[in-house]
């Protein structure tokens, strides 16, 4: 090895690896914040797929492959989308961009639905289209695609929120020249309810990437 | 035949949640994959899936899943004469 | 310069043995693991697929504990972390992570015939089970992203060590041959009709498989460890959610990631285990991927015809067979080629046979675009 020329020289990043938290998002109750701010506050007796669409709407996204998401992608896609469209990312900055996710169900709300479709013999019709999202990591494609980002990718499953991990990992990246940017967060759904908080980690960001600023963050959210 | 077609319309947006679409925006010679109704590969596996369901067709081989998924009119043909409910 | 990554033990639990010798036997014979499955209540037509016997994990386990209060995953992974642990000797403690791989879980549970309680399919959970069993000090940091779960699984732990958060760090990957998979891959029309022929031209799908891999992962070189993580990249085709990029995007840029940081030349690789799940569009990506990074004429093979697809423990399994590989300087024949079947070329291992191999290159693709490449290189040991 030693004395091997590298085929791919090394690509020079910005000097300063060091994250700072640029912007925040968060979906939870009908309510979608941004920065700090409630930009949409509806009626919490809507189901989530309805809220989901009247945010859509709103937004005048123009996306039609949202509506065949399924409920994690939906959240996901548009916590994602209402945060990036909060910054300028350039598609050279995208390069170098990653999206680390997490959440603690994982795919189970969508798997439910999947194993409902296979345990009646009689209506034995499991459909593709649900399959393909019993993965907690599509939701994130979703945006990867929607967005062209081509940088690096992982999804985790925490008990619980996990700040710490986020913050080390995001660091981890930056610091080993993975990535410049990280686009950071929880995005979680169940049985019980749904929340989802994303934030981007980047050098451009003005607050302390710290275990206690995202913790602040999110539970302010 | 008209029946059908509008059942099969009604079957596909609700089936791959076309939800910008009704019946009267799809044509029966419009191509429902590449440019016309944009689907794609998994959408494909689902009508492969609403044909087993709906009309009793087992459809294995994917090259004759592209020729009578090609519009309206060619997939109400081939309903029509191999349904078996 | 970062500080060095090692692999110290590792240890494997799959249909081929629960031992690395008994699997490395079977490799030099070239015996498959995947068989035709009749009579299971996973689908009511025969189906092709690598299973591991109940009865034998169960016999195994009873050197752990009662095999009734556990599900098959769980103890997949509690016998494979096991062994590994007990090979290596390793001391728990606040710096030691886990790391658990897997894209199901014990998914099985959410079958009504089944009489665990459904939490156990929640994967946090199952990381607890295995926390609590052998006691780890640190929450578990589960994996779960798709097919590269398992290699991904290695980059977490090399990142984390690197950047001193952690000095330690036992990866644990595992999946199972469910109803629920196989049903689902069978909606995909991707299961095989015979045994899965990776790469070849009469490939025409996937054959699933179940299986646990483990290993440490650490800052630490010891007397016995021969390789060392030298590099590695996970990046997204931002593409499709299923079906594999026409361009290698992704898988291209997640080599090239890996190289870059391990400044190795193309040159430099002698054996690539790829991702090769034999079905028509994975295997074709992969060969424009591998000849866009001028990596055609490296050995290769595909492991997936003796394993079948083992889903999250693929990039896990596949990558400690090829630390075999290292140790033992051979080649393993890619079993199921025949005739070449993409249309760029690639160098595939039709023959087991002695062959130095020094720097070696895994890597895997799944669904929602994912990619992921490790490198790894053979360093002197004392044994």
């Amino acid at each position: 090895m030693v004395g091997a020329t590298p085929l791919y020289s090394l690509k020079k990043f910005h000097v300063s690896t060091k994250l700072n938290i640029q912007a925040w998002c968060s979906v939870k109750n009908g309510t979608v914040s941004c920065n700090g701010k409630k930009i949409v506050s509806t009626d919490n007796e809507q189901t989530f797929s309805e809220f989901a669409k009247q945010i859509y709407k709103e937004q005048q996204w123009e996306y039609p492959k949202f509506y065949k998401m399924d409920r994690l992608s939906k959240l996901t896609f548009m916590t994602a989308e209402i945060l990036l469209n909060e910054v300028t990312i350039s598609s050279e900055e995208k390069e170098q961009l990653a999206v680390v996710f997490s959440n603690k169900s994982a795919s189970l709300d969508t798997d439910r639905n999947y194993q409902n479709s296979i345990n009646s013999i009689e209506n034995f019709y499991p459909s593709p289209a649900v399959f393909v999202y019993t993965l907690p990591n599509i939701g994130m494609g979703e945006v990867c695609i929607r967005h062209k980002i081509q940088g690096e990718n992982a999804f985790f499953v925490f008990d619980d929120f996990n700040p710490l991990f986020l913050k080390q990992y995001a660091e981890s990246l930056a610091q080993n020249n993975k990535a410049t940017q990280v686009l950071c967060g929880w995005t979680e759904i169940d049985e019980k309810g749904y929340k989802s908080f994303l934030y981007l980690a980047s050098p451009n960001g003005t607050l302390p990437h710290t275990e206690e600023t995202i913790t602040k963050l999110y539970t302010q959210s | 035949m008209d029946a059908l077609k509008k059942e099969l319309k009604e079957n596909i947006i609700e089936q791959l949640n076309l939800e910008e679409f009704t019946v009267e925006d799809i044509d029966n010679d419009d191509a429902l994959f590449g440019d016309g109704l944009g689907l794609d590969s998994i959408d494909a596996l689902e009508l492969i899936v609403m044909l087993d369901k709906d009309y009793g067709i087992k459809l294995t081989d994917p090259e004759k899943s592209k020729e009578i998924f090609q519009s309206i009119n060619v997939l109400a043909e081939y309903v029509a004469t191999h349904r078996v409910k | 310069m970062s500080k060095p990554v090692y692999i110290q033990e590792a240890s494997l639990v799959t249909p081929l043995g629960f031992s690395i010798a008994a699997n490395i036997l079977a490799l030099e014979n070239e015996k498959s693991g995947i068989e035709e499955q009749h009579g299971t209540d996973i689908l009511d037509t025969p189906f092709y697929a690598a299973m591991i016997v109940s009865k034998k994990i169960d016999a195994a386990f009873e050197k752990l504990g009662d095999p009734s209060k556990y599900m098959k995953l769980e103890k997949m992974l509690l016998l494979s972390v096991a062994e590994t642990l007990e090979k290596s000797n390793l001391q728990l403690s606040e710096k030691t992570a886990l790391i658990i791989a897997t894209t199901k879980g014990s998914i099985d549970v959410l079958d009504p015939d089944i009489s665990f309680p459904e939490e156990r399919a929640y994967l946090p959970v199952l990381g607890k089970k295995i926390q609590s069993f052998f006691g780890f000090k640190q929450e578990p940091i589960v994996v779960s992203n798709a097919c590269v779960s398992g290699i991904l699984a290695v980059a977490v732990a090399k990142r984390l060590i690197q950047n001193n958060i952690h000095e330690n760090a036992v990866v644990v990957a595992g999946d199972l041959v469910s109803k629920f998979t196989v049903t689902g891959f069978n909606t995909f029309q991707a299961l095989s009709d015979g045994p899965c022929k990776p790469y070849s031209k009469f490939r025409n799908g996937i054959s699933i498989g179940e299986a646990a891999a483990s290993v440490v992962v650490s800052s630490e070189k010891k007397k016995n460890t021969f390789v060392q993580v030298i590099g590695d990249g996970s990046c997204n085709d931002a593409n499709h959610i299923s079906g594999p990029s026409r361009t290698g995007e992704g898988l291209l840029k997640s080599v090239q990631s890996a190289m870059r940081e391990a400044e190795v030349s193309t040159n430099d690789i002698d054996l690539i285990s790829a991702h090769g799940t034999a079905t028509i569009y994975n295997d074709e990506m992969e060969a424009i991927a591998f000849n866009r990074a001028q990596l055609q004429d490296v050995p290769l093979h595909s492991l997936k015809g003796y394993y079948g697809h083992t889903l999250g423990a693929a990039g896990l399994l596949e990558a400690i067979i090829g630390f075999e590989a290292m140790n033992q300087n051979k080649l393993f024949t890619s079993l199921g080629y025949d005739e070449s079947g993409t249309s760029k070329p690639l160098n595939i291992i039709q023959k087991t046979e002695k062959k130095t191999v020094n720097t070696f290159l895994k890597t895997a693709s799944g669904f929602g675009g994912s990619n992921a490449a490790v490198l790894f290189k053979k360093v002197s040991c004392e044994h």
